[in-house]
């Protein structure tokens, strides 16, 4: 009865091949973004900003960046936490260097910044695949953390060694800092999720994402077919760590506000931000928002559900958290290895047959 | 349209909170993860101190304390979730035990107009009241702290630490980072000869430090080290057979948790501390009546008694009393979080005043002041007898280097009003 083809005709070629070819689907997808753009904004407080949405926006885009390279182009990363630590790091550079500028143009810069230190991590990747590959990686994560703990320009001199972001605005409106009103910083990373989501499922369905997975099925059939296996996995190394670069940006200066590199962009990250992506499911965008939902929004609920419902105490459901995600990453990987994305791919098939299967 | 949408959002936020019933204290603590260790006897004694409260009293002026208790895990992430989720309830005093969290903290709660008492741990810079209006760090803080083990060395050694090697072991983070500044000034001043070893979170790992120190052999060894990493340091230390009188922990690094795992070769380990030890004060005496006896005492009970035990009832004490003090000045039990923030700069701690609590000589006596946040940094050690299992105080409590760190934080302070446009106060 949903999602069904019938009557929904084409009439372009611009049209047959859009996001959303199917009529309910497209109709769902504008009602999400109105909600998301429309009515929050207006509803929304404090503690659902600071605890819920501004943490699922920004993993968001972290996973929807490492999607595209481990999901998309097969090339495994744990460097994550620290491609983030770079972004943050770029962008309270340029906060304090240049107090004028808008937010917008800091957090993309700090994108492009952690951009070109990714291509140079990814350099390896064209000699090394594999666990080999996850080991580089690895090393990447430890040396960017490793440095940033190290060197003292980059937290600009201060005892503590943390980075703290002051308060900046977009077009007067303040975005960082404590008196930033929820909503201001909700927007602000919505508008940062939407673009880099919009981004990166155009970039997955045109040549530059067919070269990606044509790498990722199998590297030397692709190499033989004419694809280019350095402008490849660079591109991939590029853009995946624009956008986590761009999380770990807002991650610092919107949400955090005070990063301590050590403990904010530890390999504990580069883990979580890959079972999201596992979670949610390998080379899907719709994957990587349901991922950080689940992972954001799993503790919270357990919280809410243990201790304010059932008046446990509080290291009881804290352990418990940890068993239900590690438990659920086994059964994924067991039960489901294309994770959530594949369940609600699944779910539409039913849908659309429903409620009269064959 | 911007003022209509504040407005949405001021009503929104209006609405979540709801009304003022009790006195409503958050105990962000951490039971479980790598720094459990010292979470759980801090978070019980926190926890205990209140309970006596109500159980007693009836809470505090009559009305009865609700503590709110949230899983941090040390974490700076779910430290921000549980500050926004208890924000909502009335919260009237944050106290993290974290320093990350902390860092994370300051703005926030000098934007919502809320108290932060961060007792011996946080920004050290924030006892300057001038500049951190909300921040509070009386009695002592890590300046303070290495000071005072400066100090003591000092004494010690005839007054004279020239040419001597002091190393520094300390937890890679803002906490473990915080002394160097000081340290390093005071080398300056002595003629000591500093060196830095980091530990990486959390800690397990210390077999090259404690090699290095084996090549240099530093006269002395100074610890800023919390959790897990304590036990470690301390076993790897009496594996290297570094004497263990000339091996000084602050006071994160002084409980007997981690002292015990060593066994006999911990004797003589020693700790920086800036509040009594052991359980002989009249108070737990009413503890053990009315929160051990009744069933009511928080974790498992066992923690009665130990150093981050004390700690936590001794912070508890010092937020029950300041609000008492709000309930007194404004005559009326619902205190609000900004009229705690007011007694807090006018709290004085008399000797009297401890002893009418039981807790006679448990802390210094200071004064808070509008532009003192810090108390006086009175600074004793403590020493571990591991033959009758107790730590005993082996100094008094003794004014630290105020030349030295009123500088430091004169600069500190004045570097973060200037990167935050805070204007200064108390003029």
């Amino acid at each position: 009865m949903f999602y069904r083809e019938a009557g929904d005709f084409k009439t372009s070629y611009i049209a047959d091949s859009q996001t959303f070819p199917i009529k309910f689907d497209r109709y769902r997808y504008y009602v999400v973004l109105a909600v998301a753009f429309g009515v929050i904004p207006f509803i929304i407080n404090d503690y659902w900003a600071n605890a819920l949405l501004l943490p699922f926006l920004i993993y968001a885009i972290a996973a929807i960046g490492l999607n595209i390279l481990v999901g998309y182009c097969g090339q495994v990363s744990l460097g994550t936490g620290g491609f983030m630590a770079v972004g943050a790091y770029a962008c309270y550079k340029l906060m304090t260097a240049f107090p004028d500028v808008s937010m917008f143009i800091h957090v993309l810069l700090a994108g492009g910044i952690t951009a070109l230190v990714g291509v140079l991590f990814g350099l390896p990747s064209l000699r090394i695949k594999g666990f080999y590959l996850a080991v580089a990686t690895l090393a990447a994560q430890f040396f960017l953390v490793w440095l940033f703990n190290r060197v003292p320009w980059f937290y600009n001199y201060s005892a503590s060694g943390q980075i703290n972001s002051p308060e900046r605005d977009v077009f007067g409106i303040i975005i960082t800092g404590p008196n930033a009103p929820a909503w201001a910083t909700y927007l602000f990373c919505l508008i940062f999720l939407t673009f880099s989501a919009i981004i990166a499922r155009n970039l997955t369905r045109g040549t530059t994402g067919r070269t990606w997975m044509a790498i990722r099925d199998m590297d030397i059939a692709a190499e033989i077919i004419g694809v280019n296996p350095l402008k490849a996995k660079l591109t991939a190394f590029a853009v995946s760590s624009f956008f986590v670069g761009i999380a770990g940006a807002l991650f610092f200066a919107v949400y955090l506000g005070a990063v301590e590199v050590g403990e904010v962009f530890g390999i504990q990250k580069s883990f979580l931000v890959l079972f999201m992506v596992i979670i949610g499911g390998l080379g899907s965008i719709f994957g990587s928002f349901a991922g950080a939902a689940f992972l954001v929004l799993l503790p919270v609920v357990l919280k809410l559900l243990g201790v304010d419902l059932l008046g446990w105490p509080t290291d009881i459901v804290a352990h418990l958290n940890l068993v239900i995600v590690g438990a659920l990453i086994i059964i994924f990987l067991v039960l489901e290895p294309h994770g959530l994305a594949q369940l609600w791919r699944v779910a539409k098939e039913k849908l659309r047959l429903w409620p009269f299967p064959h | 349209m911007k003022k209509k949408m504040a407005t949405l959002a001021l009503g929104a936020l209006m609405a979540a909170g709801p009304a003022l019933a009790d006195l409503v204290i958050p105990s962000l603590s951490y039971r479980t993860g790598p720094y459990a260790a010292g979470g759980i006897p801090f978070a019980d004694g926190y926890a205990d101190y209140f309970t006596l409260l109500n159980e007693r009293d009836g809470g505090i002026g009559g009305v009865p304390v609700n503590v709110i208790e949230c899983e941090t895990g040390y974490n700076t992430e779910k430290g921000v979730e549980c500050y926004e989720s208890t924000k909502g309830e009335g919260a009237l005093i944050y106290q993290p035990l974290s320093t990350g969290i902390t860092y994370q903290l300051i703005p926030k709660v000098t934007a919502d107009d809320i108290p932060l008492h961060t007792m011996g741990y946080g920004r050290t810079s924030a006892r300057n009241g001038k500049v951190f209006s909300h921040v509070f760090n009386y009695p002592a803080n890590y300046w303070d702290g290495a000071s005072g083990a400066i100090n003591y060395l000092l004494d010690e050694n005839g007054g004279d630490l020239n040419g001597k090697k002091i190393a520094l072991v300390y937890h890679n983070s803002a906490y473990g980072k915080e002394p160097i500044r000081t340290l390093e000034e005071l080398s300056k001043k002595h003629g000591f000869e500093l060196s830095l070893l980091p530990v990486d979170h959390p800690g397990q790992e210390q077999k090259s430090q404690w090699l290095q120190i084996r090549r240099e052999k530093p006269d002395f060894v100074l610890m800023w080290g919390w959790g897990v990493m304590n036990q470690v340091a301390i076993q790897e230390a009496a594996n290297i057979r570094f004497p263990m009188e000339n091996f000084i922990g602050v006071w994160w690094s002084g409980a007997q948790h981690d002292v015990l795992p060593a066994g006999d070769k911990a004797n003589g380990y020693k700790a920086v501390t800036f509040h009594a030890v052991g359980d002989d004060f009249p108070v737990f005496d009413d503890i053990k009546t009315h929160v051990v006896d009744a069933g009511k005492a928080a974790g498992a009970g066992d923690q009665v008694g130990t150093v981050l035990y004390n700690r936590g009832l001794y912070s508890a004490m010092l937020a029950a009393e300041a609000i008492k003090d709000a309930q007194e000045a404004n005559g009326t039990g619902d205190v609000t979080p900004g009229m705690v923030r007011d007694a807090m700069e006018q709290l004085n701690i008399t000797e009297e005043r401890m002893a009418s609590l039981g807790m006679p000589n448990f802390g210094p006596t200071f004064q808070v002041s509008c532009d003192n946040h810090g108390g006086p940094g009175l600074i004793g050690v403590s020493q571990w007898d591991a033959g009758t299992q107790t730590w005993n105080l082996i100094s008094d409590f003794k004014p630290t280097d105020g030349e030295v760190i009123g500088a430091l934080v004169e600069e500190d302070s004045s570097a973060y009003a200037a990167e935050n446009n805070v204007e200064t106060r108390c003029n």
